[in-house]
């Protein structure tokens, strides 16, 4: 098989997938086996797209281009740099992982459920390897849709308000990039990113940033984010705060810090700004809320704006950390949305003054529940601490300030782990904990594991990520080229 | 004595005779063809015309690469004609697989013995409308334009009342048991009469604007057709002539009215509530590219001295447009309302394309159409299949469920709401982009951030229809589904054909986002055919 056309594989394989499963009347079991089948063909892929890769090597890899409109120069260009492989490789493991939680519990409706599974799965790799505007905007608007359906079926008793706030708030922001995208690509003739010109133009980069504010999310754009967390199925919260999160995040790094140089340093302080207070003000949310899943959103909030502080500081460990962060917390975030699934299951409830005492005679739940946690509040020595050092360390050569903001959150964010910690395993035993609740499953062993190993993994080697995410010595001399 | 003869190119105006041709076929099967097997023959006619005209409409496509007038100057040979007509007849198709099982109408299918009373005469209409549309869009001077939006528009005014059913009361049955608030003066449910009246007295008026604005415009410049008006008016020196910008402002309205752009669209919601869904399916589709088409020509071939002028008087109905279309839809409950304002918005993307003036704004406007075409079409095509199902109008509380009962419908509905709000599901996302692109490069990024924000408020009511299909338990129905019953006797509907309609529609509208390149291809060769 030809290199570069994985790329294009990883896109089309889960949407073919999609297509397929909706096509064929299968059983429930049929259905959700074939679901997991082509998201763990999926992962196989882009393993054999991380051994292809050629780390010594500038510019795009795996590329691909097909002209899609000529006149007004539009293509299908795919490829993949450092950075967004390892964010592809987040996404498919992800939803690979939320793919099998969604087998385990039985969604009914499932050739819609696992259809749409798959085309969210396909959706989100092409956001992260297009590498032309439209094509970008297209799949970035395109996760919506499945997202959408998934959150209004299969989710809560809230789950109307939820999903109308959530498309409201990423659409205006994504409509007003599209505005963007056709203001800056008639204007540079060239709607690719990678031969496009930089821009200086202020009002573009607002435009592009407003998309990617609203779905990383940062304060005070997170408007939708409680709601659509808390009314999601789990697995699928999973996917929001662990992947889909990280679209936005990845569009500042490809789009409005790559193409923007003059307008990123115009308005750097700001963003730190905005990216300081998620941090801050999601830490002291996440410590304040009262159910599991409102602690790991708001935790995710806090998290995207560490990240942002990370990428618009502008310096080599920022973003490395930014990337290697980005990684690591989304397969945190994956794994404490499933753990929390399965608490809702055996608990009927996310409530913590109806929790408490689960670690007796659940081993398992309570170790992969600590585990992650400690990995979670920065232990030294844990892929987060890798991460957010990094972090810090860039933004402290911006000013000390912005490091001494994110060290002071980085302890709230041992407050609040640890109260869910407790809140859950420890304490007096909840109302609804009842002894037939049985430890986690083999079943859920084998969806959450593996993303704990892959957590202790990086947390052994960070450097395989930070070390391996941009070309060169200096990432931000990369990042300043345009990656070329 | 020499009697001097216009040489006609009959081949030119093939696709017109077809359909009109064959429009008389269908009205003789009225009478002279047995009543069992007169719903079927008619249909056949009607297929086959269309697509006849449909083949005939390729070939000229193909075969009038360098445009030209025929018949002393009054129609069009050209390939913005031809590709017009192309995408009308395949409307006309898909509207006679619909016809065949939903005409009558779900107001007047009480009385199997009854019910093939006008079927004959329906798709005689159709193909005459069809004809008359197919006319429109070639026409070249302003009284062939006039003559040919009469053909076509009384055809519609008896198409939209053909479900009038003076019996009705009378006869019981299904429409006598609607609601009282659903029937008309008459005591006909949904209203077909009223919106054949309406339709006839506002669009007699608006074809009235038109003739007055292109009596002032000869006036002014002494010439109706389109290119001799443009060379006048750049003789004479006739920009800003007052005669002459009166006329442009009364055709603009006439016009307007057609393809119900606000704020000439009051008609629109009952008219396209009230007429038989099929019906409603052929306007709203049909209708619109041949206006739009036709303006498109009318402005840039007759008028281009006056864009700065035309230019903002189409930006501004759009901006009306788009505004009035999309707040009124939020407040609305049925479902056939909804498409309706929906309609009207898009009537305003597709003239921010128009009001570019531009070719990349004809490429624009032509390539919108097809996706947005289908998407109408198709999405009006399943309402029908909802009112049929249930015997009421389709609301968005008794659309509840539908998406998990008729899996294929509901997935094409999801589709072509997703399609019209612009998310990338379909050719609506590349339309909506390459009107907005032409609105940037005329230099109006204002109209960029109005398109971008209408498109914001869009997603309320298509999400909506959305919502209420799936997100909706079916238990929450008032309405028992059972009106299939009435319909052939016993058997639930099948509606083989309609599926062949949606689905049609369904892959015109995906295929349109992969098949980007080749249909603006096609659209350049077409924009050819004007002075820009």
């Amino acid at each position: 098989m030809n290199a570069s056309s994985l790329t294009s594989i990883l896109i089309w394989l889960p949407i073919a997938g999609a297509i397929l499963i909706w096509i064929l009347p299968l059983s429930r079991y049929a259905t959700g086996s074939l679901a997991l089948l082509f998201s763990l063909a999926e992962v196989g892929f882009w393993i054999e797209q991380a051994a292809r890769f050629d780390f010594t090597r500038s510019g795009l890899q795996m590329e691909e281009r097909a002209t899609w409109f000529g006149d007004l120069h539009v293509s299908y260009h795919v490829g993949v740099y450092g950075f967004s492989m390892w964010l592809v490789g987040l996404t498919v493991v992800a939803m690979a992982a939320c793919t099998g939680y969604g087998f385990w519990v039985g969604r009914d409706r499932s050739r819609a459920y696992f259809g749409l599974m798959l085309l969210l799965t396909g959706a989100t790799v092409g956001v992260f390897v297009a590498q032309d505007l439209l094509v970008f905007y297209a799949f970035f608007e395109a996760m919506l849709i499945p997202l959408y359906v998934l959150i209004g079926v299969w989710g809560g008793a809230r789950r109307m308000e939820a999903t109308i706030k959530f498309v409201i708030y990423t659409m205006a922001g994504s409509l007003l990039m599209l505005a963007a995208i056709i203001a800056y690509g008639l204007k540079s003739g060239t709607f690719d990113l990678v031969n496009g010109p930089t821009s200086a133009s202020r009002w573009l980069f607002l435009g592009f940033m407003l998309a990617f504010v609203i779905k990383a999310p940062l304060f005070p754009f997170h408007g939708w984010l409680p709601d659509a967390y808390r009314e999601a199925p789990p697995e699928v919260s999973a996917v929001l705060s662990g992947v889909i999160a990280k679209a936005g995040l990845y569009g500042m790094l490809r789009i409005a810090i790559a193409k923007f140089p003059d307008p990123t340093s115009f308005y750097r302080t700001a963003v730190l700004a905005l990216a300081a207070a998620a941090l801050v003000y999601g830490s002291l949310l996440a410590f304040r809320s009262t159910d599991f899943r409102g602690v790991v959103a708001y935790s995710s909030l806090a998290q995207s704006g560490l990240i942002a502080l990370g990428l618009f500081a502008g310096t080599d460990l920022g973003f490395d950390g930014a990337v290697l962060q980005m990684v690591a917390h989304g397969l945190i975030s994956t794994s404490l949305f499933l753990i929390a699934g399965a608490v809702e299951r055996r608990t009927t409830t996310g409530e913590f003054r109806f929790l408490g005492g689960m670690a007796r005679g659940r081993p398992a739940l309570a170790t992969l529940l600590m585990t992650l946690g400690v990995i979670s509040l920065a232990v030294p020595g844990s892929a987060s601490f890798a991460g957010e050092f990094l972090i810090l360390a860039g933004v402290f050569q911006r000013a000390w300030w912005w490091s001494a903001i994110g060290a002071g959150a980085i302890v709230l964010a041992a407050m609040y782990m640890l109260r869910l910690i407790s809140a859950v395993l420890h304490e007096a035993r909840g109302s609804t904990v009842a002894d037939e609740a049985l430890d986690l499953r083999p079943g859920e062993l084998a969806l959450v594991v593996p993303l704990v190993a892959g957590l202790l993994f990086l947390s052994a080697w960070p450097a395989g990520i930070s070390h391996h995410s941009f070309f060169g010595q200096s990432p931000a001399a990369s990042v300043r080229s345009q990656f070329k | 004595m020499t009697l001097h003869t216009t040489h006609v190119d009959w081949f030119g105006l093939g696709p017109v005779f077809v359909l009109i041709g064959a429009s008389f076929v269908a009205l003789l099967c009225a009478v002279l063809v047995p009543r069992a097997v007169r719903r079927l023959a008619s249909a056949t006619i009607a297929g086959a015309g269309f697509t006849a005209a449909l083949v005939l409409a390729v070939w000229l496509y193909v075969d009038s690469a360098n445009g030209h007038t025929i018949v002393s100057g009054a129609f069009y040979r050209d390939r913005w004609t031809a590709l017009g007509q192309v995408i009308l007849c395949a409307i006309g198709l898909a509207t006679t697989l619909l016809g065949v099982e939903h005409i009558p109408g779900w107001g007047r299918s009480s009385d199997p013995g009854r019910r093939d009373d006008h079927i004959a005469e329906f798709f005689a209409l159709l193909l005459a409308s069809g004809a008359g549309m197919a006319f429109f869009v070639g026409a070249a001077n302003l009284m062939v334009l006039f003559l040919s939006l009469e053909w076509f528009s009384i055809a519609l005014y008896v198409m939209c009342a053909i479900d009038y059913d003076p019996f009705a009361a009378s006869v019981g049955g299904k429409a006598a048991d609607a609601r009282p608030e659903d029937r008309d003066a008459f005591g006909v449910a949904g209203g077909s009469l009223e919106a054949g009246l309406k339709y006839l007295i506002v669009g007699s008026f608006g074809a009235g604007t038109l003739l007055f604005g292109s009596a002032l415009v000869y006036g002014a410049a002494g010439t109706v057709s389109f290119d001799g008006i443009a060379r006048a008016v750049a003789s004479q020196g006739l920009t800003g002539d007052t005669f002459l910008v009166t006329g442009i402002a009364l055709i603009v309205a006439g016009l307007g009215f057609k393809m119900s752009a606000a704020p000439f669209h009051m008609w629109t919601p009952d008219v396209y509530e009230g007429a038989p869904t099929t019906v409603t399916a052929w306007m709203s589709s049909a209708t619109k590219v041949a206006a739009l088409l036709l303006a498109f020509r009318l402005m840039t071939t007759a008028f281009p001295h006056d864009e700065h002028l035309w230019s903002w008087a189409f930006a501004i109905v759009a901006t009306v447009s788009l505004a009035i279309g999309n707040f009124a839809a939020l407040v609305q409950r049925n479902v056939k309302r909804i498409l309706a304002y929906s309609s009207i918005s898009h009537a305003g993307f597709m003239l921010i394309g128009l009001s570019a003036g531009s070719a990349l704004g004809g490429r624009a406007l032509m390539y919108y159409l097809v996706p947005y075409s289908a998407m109408a079409f198709g999405s009006f095509a399943i309402v029908a299949a909802r009112e049929r199902e249930l015997g009421v109008p389709v609301t968005l509380e008794n659309l509840a469920g539908f998406g998990w009962e008729r899996p294929f419908l509901g997935v094409a509905m999801w589709f072509f709401m997703f399609g019209f709000a612009g998310l990338p599901l379909g050719g609506g996302f590349v339309g909506k982009f390459y009107v907005l692109a032409a609105a940037y490069r005329h230099g109006w990024v204002w109209l960029v951030i109005v398109g971008v924000l209408a498109t914001l408020v869009s997603l309320y009511y298509y999400l909506g229809i959305v919502r209420a299909m799936y997100m909706r338990p079916s238990a929450e129905l008032q309405v028992q589904p059972g009106g299939s019953v009435a319909v052939s006797g016993g058997a639930p509907a099948k509606e083989e054909l309609l599926h062949v309609a949606v689905g049609a529609a369904f892959v015109v509208s995906l295929g349109s986002l992969f098949a980007v390149q080749p249909l603006i291809e096609l659209a350049r060769h077409a924009a050819r055919a004007f002075p820009l």
